[in-house]
């Protein structure tokens, strides 16, 4: 085996002096933790897609959705996304206090789509068209409210985040915590792309 | 561009076959607003087609909703998740591509036997659901 | 359910005294019996003063070799109850004949066989395949830990916490009614109104959680933790299966937790997912849960083809014929299992085009795996076989688990399946491969690895006892069901009208018996092996003449596994090692940084049981209140930065001192 490293004895080398590290695997585990998210997503859009159009006689998409809401709670997202982005450069200059600052931002947008969210159910309900009524709204509650539930958590995650960053600084440990955290973010936002496109504007289209 | 994260960013890379560390992370503010910039206009579009009523055909609207679906997601992928081939030695991408086919599989596996099953069990059309009792 | 509101259901929930089975001699006697041996167990414990020992040494531990052993110790005491619901079903068929109702109304009847199926896969062989992949893939790919240890220790008391979920409901109300998928609309609000589907539920979802995390753990600790020189081409083939497991494991685990969780909407909040009205569809269940399914059952039985392909190596003292192509296999298997889910429903009626598709599928992955049968047979072709314990399962396995493939793929054939759907040919199909396969190839690693967990061999006499009884009990217990299935006998059925059929049953029932026997050796051969194991000691840590990097190390490894990082050169890396002239590094040691223990893990769990309680006796309060302290509690967690610490150079000095002076003893 030519490729075999010797030692200076022209021994092969069987094991290292030294300590070995090997890479901290965290970023990579969360990213494996998102795609087994992306797929408990998946079956919901799946159910969504199968059963969408039973509406079981009652409301469908175009009787209920306010695509105007919508669209203000796309933008909310889109805009939590782009300042945890400004978040992320902060951390990178080592600028705590923008960081936490940009962090409060992104909790605040998070806050106001989940207002949006429960406005937007609470008025459906009373509508009488709850994940009750068919077959369609279940699965629109479900899906909707599973992505809602995730922007919850993440909300709750942010804030737990900027404690942590505030007693101890941008020290490595919170560094890869905010950058998992970076990616759930993200990663809600691509999920709520396919919300927004399957749900309600194929669905209002019909 | 190493951030670190790991404590020991030290000589043993030389023996570490496997991996050339992680690229992924961090975007530039440049990044961050191209892709800020191109989600707006992807998802401003395909509102703009349905709440304006743009094509009479629901298929060119729905197909181009899809589309536009598509393209975001990609977009996000590697504006915001900062996606690439490097990153964690290629491993994350990978992992993507993995799930996307499982995605793919399932959802169009399901949507498949699904729909046979309703032709073959109960012939009922949208029209007849809608006015069922 | 808030119609009438009053401090009891609002302290109690749905619990009454109604719900604890005292009217069920079976069940007084079987917990009167549990309770009694509890209470042993507990003053035992007590007595010695172990609890400390217990708590400080195993229960908080992140030792990924402890957690292993825990996962395997919980895999048998699953083994024992789930196999008590088997013998109980088989008594229960063979006298219940001519009028006879035999021993078991059919309500507890229907519990019987759910349970049984529940836990046999994911609370026996889940666990026993998860706890192998956990102690043996870091020793294999020279690493000192997995990637995230606290995660790990978290995942196997998730797991447990399931499990006793599942046990509770033996004694606390009922539990599921409706067979181990529990497929709607018999599963919904409906027809099972009673607690047994919510026992069901929330034993799995608890469960899942910890399956989906530790898979992810792996896959980062393989990815990422390699010792250096070990390409992927270079890992022990058990690795890579385990590599391949964990990946179906993440990816499917979500779909089945997705899928329950819209069945628990349906019975909590009165969705319409899988409801006979307002538009639900209960096949889109069905369809659902087997995308899970399959890829499940290869999650089972990929490890068992590792195992079986390590001990054949060994055994034989040969290379494993075809490595690359081993491999192939493996990640075909792995991305065909994602495609042939619906062969588990062609009678379901989605027409010629879907069940022909997923007919041919379903034949196509039977070519990759009988690549692996062949290249085990080249294996041992002109091998020096040593016909050790190990290998006695494995020759067993590869006979066993061929004539189940063989009725597999004539289930394959759709209009076959139309004819064998639901009998018990297919019960005697899928206990031929997962006994043959995955019990066989999980007893033949327990075997195999024994000595390197504990120091000292499995006795050899009882171990050839215990596969005597069960290799000839499956054949006895099994073959009449192909038979009766062929006849038309549909599964599940609790008592039977034709006389002519009750001596398949009985002949069943008596293979059932020699399995006890075979289980009744396993126990004999631990206690047996416990009494003589100054005799069995392993000194080398290489009892087998292993060829992979856990048999470098001592049995059972320090702590740290292994002092030096290994360098890899070639796949059977220790092999290669001895072949070589490696020799044991004697000085230089260094401190090594390990993870510390914790015991958060044991009571996010333990919240979790409270949490599932809660939910399934709508102790709304419970539920609330274990949801909260479970956020606190992991929030509390996150504030711990402190997780590590040095195991000092002189411990480890003193720790390889000791090796060094066993084997000189074995000089």
């Amino acid at each position: 085996m030519s490729s075999t490293p010797l030692d200076t004895k022209g021994e092969p080398v069987f094991y290292l002096q030294e300590d070995h590290h090997p890479e901290n695997s965290t970023l990579l585990g969360f990213w494996i933790y998102l795609m087994s998210d992306c797929l408990i997503f998946a079956m919901l859009f799946a159910t969504y897609a199968v059963l969408g159009r039973s509406y079981a006689a009652g409301p469908a998409p175009a009787d209920l959705f306010d695509l105007t809401l919508v669209a203000i709670n796309t933008a909310m997202l889109l805009f939590s996304s782009i300042t945890y982005g400004f978040a992320m450069l902060a951390m990178e200059k080592n600028n705590k206090k923008a960081t936490l600052g940009w962090l409060a931002i992104t909790g605040i947008f998070g806050l106001a789509f989940l207002f949006l969210e429960l406005y937007e159910f609470h008025h459906l309900i009373l509508e009488g068209a709850g994940p009750d009524r068919s077959a369609f709204l279940s699965s629109f509650f479900t899906l909707v409210g599973t992505h809602g539930l995730h922007v919850t958590f993440g909300c709750i995650w942010l804030v737990t985040l900027m404690v942590q960053v505030s007693l101890h600084g941008l020290i490595p440990e919170n560094r890869r915590r905010l950058m998992c955290l970076s990616m759930f973010w993200h990663f809600l936002d691509v999920v709520w792309i396919g919300v927004f496109s399957l749900v309600y504007l194929i669905g209002v289209v019909g | 561009m190493t951030t670190h994260i790991t404590h020991h960013e030290d000589a043993h890379q030389a023996h570490h076959g496997h991996s050339d560390g992680h690229d992924a992370g961090h975007g530039s503010m440049k990044s961050y607003m191209t892709g800020f910039i191109l989600s707006v206009i992807l998802t401003a579009v395909p509102f703009w087609l349905v709440m304006g009523d743009v094509f009479s055909s629901k298929a060119v609207t729905v197909a181009l909703i899809m589309v536009f679906a598509a393209i975001q997601i990609v977009v996000h992928m590697v504006y915001f998740l900062h996606m690439n081939s490097r990153s964690e030695g290629g491993w994350t991408l990978l992992a993507l591509i993995f799930t996307f086919v499982i995605l793919v599989i399932a959802l169009s596996g399901s949507l498949w036997v699904m729909h046979h099953l309703n032709i073959n069990m109960m012939p009922v059309s949208p029209d007849m659901m809608r006015n069922a009792p | 359910m808030f119609s009438h509101l009053d401090t009891k259901s609002l302290i109690f929930g749905r619990l009454d005294l109604g719900a604890f089975p005292i009217h069920e001699p079976i069940l007084v006697a079987t917990f009167i019996a549990v309770a009694l041996g509890g209470i042993a167990v507990v003053g035992a414990l007590t007595y010695f003063r172990l609890w400390g020992y217990l708590w400080k040494e195993w229960f908080t531990s992140v030792d990924h070799k402890k957690i292993g052993i825990m996962y395997i110790v919980l895999a048998i005491i699953m083994l024992l109850r789930g196999f008590a619901d088997a013998l109980m079903m088989r008594t229960q068929q063979a006298i219940a004949f001519n009028g006879n109702e035999g021993i078991f109304p059919p309500h507890h009847y229907d519990q019987i066989f759910t349970a049984h199926g529940v836990i046999m896969i994911f609370f026996m062989a889940m666990p026993f395949v998860t706890g192998l992949m956990n102690f043996v893939v870091p020793l294999q790919i020279g690493a000192r830990d997995v990637s995230f240890p606290f995660l790990n220790n978290f995942s196997f008391w998730m797991t447990a916490a399931g499990a006793a979920l599942i046990m509770i409901s033996l004694f606390v109300g009922e539990f599921a009614r409706t067979g181990w998928l529990a497929y709607p609309p018999l599963s919904g609000a409906d027809y099972s109104p009673g607690v047994g589907v919510d026992y069901y539920i929330w034993g799995l979802q608890v469960a899942g959680v910890g399956t989906t995390l530790s898979g992810i753990n792996l896959i980062a600790t393989i990815v990422k933790m390699r010792a250096p020189g070990m390409t992927m081409m270079k890992m022990p083939i058990f690795t890579w299966t385990s590599f391949c497991t964990n990946i179906l494991i993440v990816a499917s685990f979500p779909i089945l937790t997705a899928t329950l969780a819209l069945l628990s909407l349906d019975r909590y909040v009165g969705t319409h997912f899988f409801t006979n009205d307002l538009g639900g569809n209960p096949m889109m269940y069905v369809n659902l849960i087997w995308i899970w399914g399959h890829p499940e059952v290869y999650i089972l039985i990929l490890p068992a083809f590792g195992i079986f392909s390590e001990i054949v190596a060994t055994f034989c003292g040969k290379r494993l014929f075809g490595y690359a192509s081993m491999v192939y296999a493996t990640c075909v298997i792995m991305i065909l299992s994602y495609l042939v889910w619906l062969h588990h429903f062609f009678t379901m009626g989605s027409g010629a085009s879907v069940n022909a598709f997923f007919g041919i599928t379903t034949m196509i992955i039977s070519i990759p795996t009988g690549a692996k049968i062949f290249n085990w047979l080249f294996t041992m072709y002109r091998g020096r076989i040593r016909f050790e314990v190990p290998m006695l399962w494995t020759i067993g396995f590869m006979v066993t688990f061929v004539i189940g493939g063989m009725t597999g793929v004539m289930l394959a054939v759709p209009p076959a399946d139309f004819v064998l759907h639901n009998s018990l040919f297919l019960i005697a199909h899928f206990h031929n491969v997962i006994i043959g396969g995955v019990v066989f190839g999980v007893l033949a690693g327990f075997n195999y690895w024994f000595p390197k967990a504990f120091g000292f061999r499995l006795d050899a006499f009882w171990g050839k006892m215990s596969f005597w009884f069960w290799l000839v009990g499956f054949y006895f217990a099994f073959m009449p069901l192909y038979v009766l299935g062929l006849m038309g006998v549909t599964r599940r059925v609790s008592q039977f009208e034709d006389p002519s059929l009750q001596i398949w049953f009985i002949i069943a029932a008596f293979g059932a018996f020699l399995i006890a026997l075979g289980i009744a050796s396993f126990i004999i051969q631990l206690i047996v092996s416990f009494m003589k194991r100054e005799e069995l000691r392993d000194l080398t840590g290489d009892p087998w003449n292993g060829r992979t990097l856990e048999w470098s190390t001592s049995s059972p490894p320090p702590d740290y596994n292994f002092a030096f990082t290994p360098v890899i050169h070639d796949h059977d890396s220790w092999y290669d090692m001895k072949r070589r002239g490696y020799t044991r590094p004697l000085e230089g040691f260094r401190p090594i940084h390990m993870p510390k223990n914790t015991g958060t893990g044991v009571i996010l769990a333990g919240l979790s049981v409270a949490l599932g309680f809660g939910l399934i006796w709508y102790m709304w309060w419970l539920a609330a209140l274990s949801l909260v302290a479970i956020i606190v509690v992991s929030i509390v967690h996150t504030f711990n930065y402190k997780r590590d610490f040095y195991i000092p150079a002189d411990e480890v000095v003193a720790t390889e001192a000791e090796r060094t002076q066993l084997l000189t003893r074995k000089a």
